[in-house]
């Protein structure tokens, strides 16, 4: 057994490793897991976590004091969540020790690891373009998406950046999509209006709460399956709403 | 000569939302193909005249497979691989056509579109969930196999 300045130690690097996890939109059984497993490698045994998307209860056992870690924002950041794994696995591993567990995960919390902002806009262009081929669109409408796909995100991002409301980043990506589809079909550029908005709002998808609410629901998980499934349906929902805005006119 | 351009395009587009989403550089590629595998089969069931339904199905469930297997592979959640991979899988263009004939105010048309949605966004489900649970029987069984040849051998 641990002492008790070791045993602080201890409780704050597994709450940070499992507030890390669910920042970076992990499911919530794989943070209850790592943060279990890491505390029973450090010999808390009787550990107890309670995981929701917005906070998380950890509990080291008897006689100790329960800690809460508040959690305010959600991103999709699937290299942090592989990197927080690795290092969970090695100090499981006794590979490391728990200080430099620690450590290396407030470093990992202080890196950005995201790729640049341009990669970014580059990537769901080309995602918008490739999308509009693949759901039987001409070759004549591919520029446009590509175009448009790329500054959609673009101005998801800056409303991202700029205002802390949810899903309203969605709701302009998704309007402005909607705007420069409608705008370039009526110029007589473009010849499958359709086909131009489907593929240029692809990128908005909220791939991630998805597939995370569907494993949460299955591993029993039902407060984080719920609550993340609503989140992607009104994330569905601000989309469908931008895009029905300007086709009503 | 089809079937090769919407492999290549399934390819970048899976690989594209890799990048979206930060997956570790390493694993691009790999995303890349886990995509390119679910569309790949998808297409082929469409082009056959199978139901939209079942061949969402069948594309979640082998890239929820293929996504296991390399997640053993790379040492990595399961999760890099899969959430790229089911995104050519969503219905769009049926929630597209959903939203647009609320907007034309035709209920009755919208309400098809979009029970058609529910039925495929239900399909992509089952397809992971069948895989998870196919994945954990298999493994266990190997497992179980293994700490047996080691008893034997020892």
């Amino acid at each position: 057994m641990i002492e008790t300045t070791q045993e602080e130690l201890a409780i704050d690097c597994f709450l940070l490793a499992g507030r890390l996890l669910i920042q970076s939109g992990a499911e919530t059984y794989r943070a209850e897991d790592t943060m279990l497993r890491m505390a029973s490698s450090q010999g808390l045994t009787d550990a107890q976590s309670f995981v929701t998307p917005t906070g998380i209860i950890f509990s080291a056992g008897h006689k100790r004091p329960t800690r809460i870690a508040q959690i305010s924002s959600r991103t999709t950041d699937l290299e942090k969540i592989a990197f927080i794994n690795s290092v969970s696995r090695k100090l499981t591993a006794g590979a490391i020790t728990l200080e430099e567990a620690y450590e290396e995960l407030i470093r990992i919390e202080h890196t950005n690891l995201f790729f640049p902002i341009w990669v970014q806009v580059l990537a769901s262009a080309i995602a918008s373009g490739c999308f509009l081929i693949m759901f039987n669109g001409i070759w004549n409408d591919v520029p446009y998406a590509i175009v448009i796909g790329g500054v959609g995100y673009l101005i998801f991002l800056a409303m991202h950046f700029l205002t802390k409301v949810k899903f309203f980043a969605e709701f302009t990506g998704s309007l402005f999509v909607g705007l420069l589809s409608v705008l370039v079909y009526q110029a007589g550029l473009g010849y499958q209006l359709d086909k131009i908005i489907i593929g240029s709002v692809m990128p908005l998808v909220p791939g991630l709460p998805i597939a995370n609410a569907v494993r949460d629901l299955m591993a029993g998980h039902f407060v984080s399956g719920v609550a993340k499934g609503m989140e992607a349906l009104l994330t569905a929902f601000a989309i469908g709403a931008g895009i029905a805005l300007v086709l009503s006119f | 000569m089809d079937w090769i351009v919407q492999g290549v395009l399934s390819f970048l587009a899976t690989a594209a939302f890799g990048v979206i989403f930060n997956a570790p550089k390493r694993t691009l590629f790999h995303c890349g193909l886990v995509g390119m595998t679910g569309w790949m089969i998808y297409y082929a069931f469409i082009r056959q005249g199978v139901d939209e339904v079942f061949a969402s199905f069948i594309g979640a469930f082998v890239i929820s497979i293929v996504a296991h297997m390399l997640a053993r592979q790379f040492k990595t959640p399961m999760i890099v691989f899969s959430v790229a991979g089911i995104i050519p899988l969503v219905p769009g263009g049926l929630a597209y056509n959903a939203m647009r004939t609320i907007v034309e105010n035709d209920y009755a048309k919208s309400i098809q579109y979009g029970a058609r949605v529910f039925i495929i966004s239900g399909a992509i489900v089952m397809g992971l969930v069948f895989a998870e649970v196919f994945m954990q029987l298999i493994f266990n069984a190997i497992r179980k196999r293994k700490a047996r040849l080691a008893k034997v051998s020892s």
